[in-house]
């Protein structure tokens, strides 16, 4: 069945977060949610690499990779798409707007190594999404993605000055947190299953 | 540093999982199931081992300003023999675990080791090091998955253990168990075994 891009779009926000229910990008979640200005920075950055280099990967994909019957080369090709994306976008945003490149540069090679960028990718072809379909579920899944790390880094400014059981502080109080915020986007996930 | 301290270096005292909290991904989102959990791990040790061993070999002949890409790419190649193993011979599993075989390339372990280790040391300590960090992050991911598939299915690797008349815990099989169960094994862990120093 043909989901409609303004449905998957939802659902990637919400019923199928891509950190609350896929798991996707967790390291850079746990490491930059310490300040909600930080947070932010590289939330922004995850929507626009994400729905970019979704994209180019999804032309190189259909374009190139399947009519030369070198699909199992993906994962390399794939990689290499999003780092030398990641590149030139950090390039291009140093020369052309140097106000941006001071809040949103510093997070940009961290998101080479995101599992988001990649496991999107990965999702796409599993999936067998259209190109808008790809377009509407990569900006959907970055800003669910936004969404969450900016819940998290809002409720770790709370925990700060609270009394945390020594083993638990750091990243065990920031997992248990997650789960709970995993546990209400439960509540979502009978609006539309994109399964 | 002898061989038997490189080992028990990596998989226990500086485990990648719970001590450096790293490859959290994967190992909340194929804990689910023993079966899948073993055959990650697995997949996880073999990638660990040969691109130590590749990274180590080649590591006196790789400029400092591209060494990211190669570990990348070599990382790739042997994720790439993995995952069509899989495809080949547990078409099944292959499916469940979906992308995050792929997800391989992107496990923070991999790098980490790569950085840290591999990439200052000769092949057969790097070797070492590998199969240490893979057995460490496989038993992480094997105790979170004994819980949650005992609970959730009320069996183990697939043989019914608990039987009918267990009340399947539905919240088990989905993601907030994952996140919570490692969040109190990194507490226990924490308090019991590293005995951390608390501010």
């Amino acid at each position: 069945m043909e989901i409609s891009p303004f449905v998957l779009f939802w659902a990637a926000i919400f019923t199928s977060n891509v950190l609350l229910t896929n798991f996707l990008g967790m390291c850079s979640y746990l490491s930059v949610s310490r300040e909600m200005e930080s947070a932010f920075g590289l939330g922004v950055a995850v929507i626009f690499v994400l729905t970019v280099t979704c994209a180019l990967n999804w032309l190189v994909y259909y374009y190139l990779l399947v009519p030369l019957n070198i699909v199992y080369l993906q994962y390399i090709i794939f990689i290499i798409v999003i780092a030398a994306t990641v590149q030139l976008l950090e390039l291009m945003i140093e020369r052309f707007t140097p106000a941006l490149y001071y809040t949103l540069g510093i997070f940009l090679p961290l998101i080479t190594v995101n599992c988001a960028i990649f496991g999107v990718a990965l999702f796409m072809i599993i999936r067998n999404y259209t190109f808008l379909q790809i377009i509407a579920y990569a900006s959907g899944s970055g800003i669910g993605w936004l969404l969450a790390i900016m819940m998290l880094a809002g409720i770790r400014s709370k925990l700060k000055e609270k009394l945390i059981p020594g083993g638990l502080q750091g990243v065990g109080i920031s997992l248990i947190v997650t789960g709970i915020m995993a546990l209400a986007f439960i509540g979502f996930s009978g609006i539309v299953n994109v399964q | 540093m002898n061989k038997k301290d490189i080992f028990i270096t990596s998989a226990f005292k500086d485990n990648s999982v719970i001590r450096q909290v790293l490859g959290i991904c994967s190992s909340l989102a194929v804990t689910n199931l023993m079966l899948n959990s073993l055959i990650m791990g697995l997949g996880v040790i073999f990638t660990l081992v040969f691109s130590s061993l590749t990274i180590s070999l080649i590591r006196n002949y790789t400029p400092r300003s591209v060494r990211m890409m190669a570990q990348v790419l070599i990382i790739g190649s042997y994720v790439i023999i993995v995952d069509i193993f899989l495809r080949a011979n547990l078409p099944e599993i292959s499916k469940q675990l979906g992308p995050y075989v792929g997800l391989i390339i992107t496990n923070c372990i991999l790098m980490g080791r790569a950085e840290a280790f591999s990439s200052k040391n000769n092949p057969v300590d790097s070797m070492i090091d590998g199969v240490g960090a893979g057995i460490g992050y496989t038993l992480v991911l094997l105790s979170i998955a004994c819980i949650r598939e005992l609970f959730g299915f009320g069996s183990l690797f697939g043989l019914t253990i608990l039987g009918s008349w267990w009340l399947k815990w539905s919240i088990m099989v989905m993601a907030p168990s994952a996140f919570f169960l490692l969040a109190v094994m990194i507490w226990i862990m924490n308090d019991k075994v590293y005995k951390v120093k608390t501010s």
